[in-house]
């Protein structure tokens, strides 16, 4: 419209608005007509929006959030939190600290959030569990005249006559922590705020998380090694063929995982059927022990995700003429040269995705590991599930969560970079 | 098949007792003998199915005669694997590598043999200008038109400089126009580097235009092989006379046959003199076959050895010339063709016409249910 106006003006009278045949503005009406057109698109799509943002985009943002957040302190232990924001932080807090913890402490005891705070507060120094029990117990007190709120606080516990104890208090009096964050990276806050390494005998999380990402590496070189030959054989067989032993390639994975892990036990266990077949044999004399360790765990993973690599590399090997190769062999490359220069490279970017995927999924990989693996194959997700199931800790389940889905995004952001999100083919 | 008589020296590839099959059960090239001469332009074309690709790959290498022998030079090709024959190859869809610009792709096959770099960069700015695509060097193939695309193949399959260049149907994706020109810019390129091309179409235009010699294959046989001009004037078989060019087909029983010559009766007992290519005995059925521009009308038609009554049945206009579609003798379809300025304006349909031709030019061959 924008191109045709000028020349449409000159041609017809001088720029008089064009108008339809009912008279109304061309301008106008194509307007309407160009509205018209989105809604309905809009309304096509709105389902489907509306379903990911609810299902999807608003968990991750709850996640999210759920791993920074601490609402413990703030909202039940609300006179302290406000008035230990102006402590100095070096001897102990004031009177007003105390007489507003007592007041507090009360009000908790009334309508039974003291555990929450309690738990919240045992998390960063062991045994202020008790001591907020202790105390609150106590609840409310009775001062003779002239005597400090503090004293009788120190009288209930000498513990609370320890600024740690009120520095643990006073970092927790915001609505917000990094606390799960660092620990979940075995870090700690220091006083001063900063994050610092934790002792060697309190790390965890750097471990477990560089076993995630070292068996999802090897599961991801494994499932290449098997997957690539098979899609190419599968892309290149008769189609009659190729669907019979493509169905065998979907078979297992309609199939729940649960069963497959079960079966996979069945099979690897040391009375299981691959073990006494070896032995009824004679190759081996004593069983080997092939599930509960780091073996069971790559052969079921593996086989869980071979079909994430074989689909998307099948599909673009399929899309592949043969013509290629067999151009480059007649221009006098040996086949197996000309497969490295020609084919392969073709192939990388379908490879790729379906790589991508497989250690996407594997570092967030819970029930293989959980059933075939022993304490040391657990992965991140392991704990995260632990969190929220058996600790009840959101905060470091989220946390957990939440870096996980970072090493998702920052792998992304680095295969993007390498091979070009554009070029990634799924299929 | 048919035999040329030529010197054994003149003869690059030679398939001997060819046979392939693929199922084990039916024979998709069927002893196959042809000699394919050193600098000629020799194309195989045939219908899908009639076996000339097949020929071609076992020439490449991509498939295995079942039977036979094929040589190149005085080598025997049969255990040597493709990326040994040294043989340029263009395919239809062109098969350029698409993770390489186009100054790759033509060093790919120079790499291969070792050249030196400065060596490899001359041979491809050479080859580059042949197909006048100097300016195009570091384009992908994704960034080229089609006709862009086949060039390169072309330059691809001609930069080390093979003795035997192989084309399959390599204009099959071009549009009409482009595959004229592209065909004489291969025919020139043929004739200016004197190789030997073995050229595979199914394009019966394509392959007049641009052969030396013309193989007609059908059902894994070579039905004639010939040059272009013998092909389409004496056609050996109704097939072949069906296959290239347009045709116009008479169906009649032989009466008699002297040498050369027969006499055919018609449908409706007109009898027509026709040279002998491919009749049986007297009272067998035979199917003739004479080209549209040989056939004459009305005044034209009075010097004729053979002359018919035809109704005028359809004008069919074609700009340079018009078509008249006839039936002949109770057999419809018959066409002719008219320059437009022999048009005579007040014929009609439904008009009869004379119509007649030179017994030299109707060729009765074996009966063919092809109907035009």
């Amino acid at each position: 419209m924008l191109e045709v106006m000028p020349t449409m003006s000159q041609t017809l009278t001088v720029n008089a608005p064009l108008t339809a045949a009912d008279g109304e503005l061309l301008t106008v009406k194509l307007a309407r007509e160009r509205r018209n057109k989105q809604l309905k698109a809009v309304a096509l799509v709105a389902p489907l929006a509306i379903f990911l943002l609810l299902t999807f985009l608003v968990p991750i943002f709850m996640l999210l959030g759920r791993s920074v957040d601490n609402p413990e302190v703030v909202t039940h232990l609300p006179a302290t939190s406000k008035l230990i924001a102006s402590w100095d932080r070096r001897a102990l807090p004031s009177e007003d600290v105390f007489q507003a913890m007592a007041r507090d402490l009360t009000a908790a005891k009334e309508d039974k959030s003291v555990p929450e705070v309690a738990k919240r507060l045992n998390m960063d120094i062991s045994g202020f569990r008790s001591l907020i029990q202790k105390t609150a117990r106590k609840m409310p007190l009775e001062l003779a005249a002239g005597e400090s709120m503090r004293d009788r606080f120190i009288q209930i516990d000498e513990r609370w006559g320890d600024p740690d104890h009120w520095h643990v208090i006073a970092k927790n009096a915001k609505s917000w922590t990094p606390y799960y964050l660092y620990s979940s990276l075995d870090l700690r806050e220091t006083k001063a705020g900063t994050p610092e390494l934790a002792p060697e005998e309190e790390r965890a999380f750097i471990s477990i998380f560089g076993r995630t990402l070292w068996i999802s590496f090897w599961v991801t070189v494994f499932c290449l090694l098997l997957g690539y030959p098979l899609a190419y054989w599968l892309a290149n067989l008769p189609a009659r063929k190729s669907n019979l032993l493509m169905i065998l390639v979907l078979l297992p994975f309609w199939t729940s995982v649960l069963v497959r892990v079960a079966s996979w036990i069945v099979l690897l266990q040391r009375e299981g059927l691959i073990n006494s077949a070896l032995m009824n044999l004679g190759i081996i004399g004593e069983p080997l022990q092939l599930a509960f360790n780091r073996v069971g765990v790559y052969i079921a993973m593996v086989h869980i995700l071979l079909p994430f690599v074989i689909l998307p590399a099948y599909s673009v090997m399929k899309s592949i003429p043969p013509t290629y190769m067999r151009a480059a062999i007649s221009l006098g490359d040996h086949p197996f040269a000309a497969f490295w220069k020609i084919y392969f490279p073709q192939t990388v970017a379908g490879v790729a995705a379906g790589a991508l995927l497989v250690f996407i999924m594997c570092i967030g990989y819970y029930i293989t590991p959980a059933l075939l693996g022993s304490p040391e194959e657990q992965m991140v997700s392991y704990y995260v599930a632990f969190y929220t199931n058996v600790t009840i800790n959101w905060g470091m389940a989220a946390a957990l969560g939440s870096l996980l889905l970072i090493a998702t995004m920052t792998l992304y952001a680095v295969y993007s970079k390498l091979v070009g999100a554009n070029k990634l083919s799924l299929g | 098949m048919m035999s040329e008589k030529h010197t054994a020296s003149d003869t690059l590839v030679s398939f001997r007792g060819v046979q392939k099959s693929y199922d084990g059960e039916s024979l998709i090239v069927k002893n196959l003998d042809l000699d394919i001469r050193k600098g000629e332009f020799l194309t195989m074309l045939g219908p899908s199915g009639s076996g000339k690709t097949t020929c071609l790959m076992m020439l490449a290498g991509f498939e295995t005669p079942t039977h036979g022998e094929i040589r190149l030079g005085d080598k025997l090709l049969n255990h040597v694997p493709p990326h040994k024959r040294n043989i340029g190859m263009v395919f239809q869809n062109y098969a350029l590598f698409p993770h390489m610009t186009v100054a790759e792709n033509l060093a790919y096959p120079l790499t291969i043999r070792k050249m030196s770099k400065s060596e490899i960069t001359d041979r491809v700015k050479k080859a580059l200008g042949m197909v006048k695509l100097d300016a195009l060097a570091n384009r992908y193939p994704g960034q080229m038109s089609g006709g862009q695309q086949q060039r390169v193949a072309l330059a691809r399959a001609l930069v080390f400089e093979p003795q035997l260049v192989l084309m399959d149907e390599p204009l099959g994706a071009l549009d009409k126009q482009l595959r004229e020109h592209m065909q004489l810019e291969i025919k020139h390129i043929h004739e200016n580097l004197g190789i030997t091309v073995v050229y595979v179409t199914h394009d019966q235009g394509e392959a007049l235009t641009m052969s030396d010699r013309v193989a007609v294959f059908k059902d894994g046989i070579i039905q004639q092989i010939d040059a272009a001009n013998v092909l389409y004037e004496k056609p050996v078989n109704s097939f072949v006379a069906n296959f290239i060019g347009e045709n116009n087909t008479l169906h009649g029983e032989v009466v008699a046959v002297q040498d050369q010559h027969c006499t055919v009766r018609l449908g409706n007992g007109n009898t027509v003199q026709a040279a002998a290519v491919c009749v049986g005995k007297a009272g067998e059925a035979t199917s003739m076959s004479i080209r549209p521009e040989r056939v004459r009308l009305n005044r034209y038609a009075e010097a004729c050895e053979n002359r018919l009554q035809a109704r005028l049945a359809e004008f069919i206009y074609f700009g340079d010339h018009v078509r008249l579609r006839l039936d002949v003798a109770g057999q419809s379809g018959f066409m002719v063709k008219v320059p437009a300025g022999e048009l005579d304006s007040s014929w009609k349909v439904g008009d009869t016409l004379d119509i007649g031709w030179m017994a030299r030019d109707i060729r009765a061959l074996d009966a063919s249910v092809y109907t035009h």
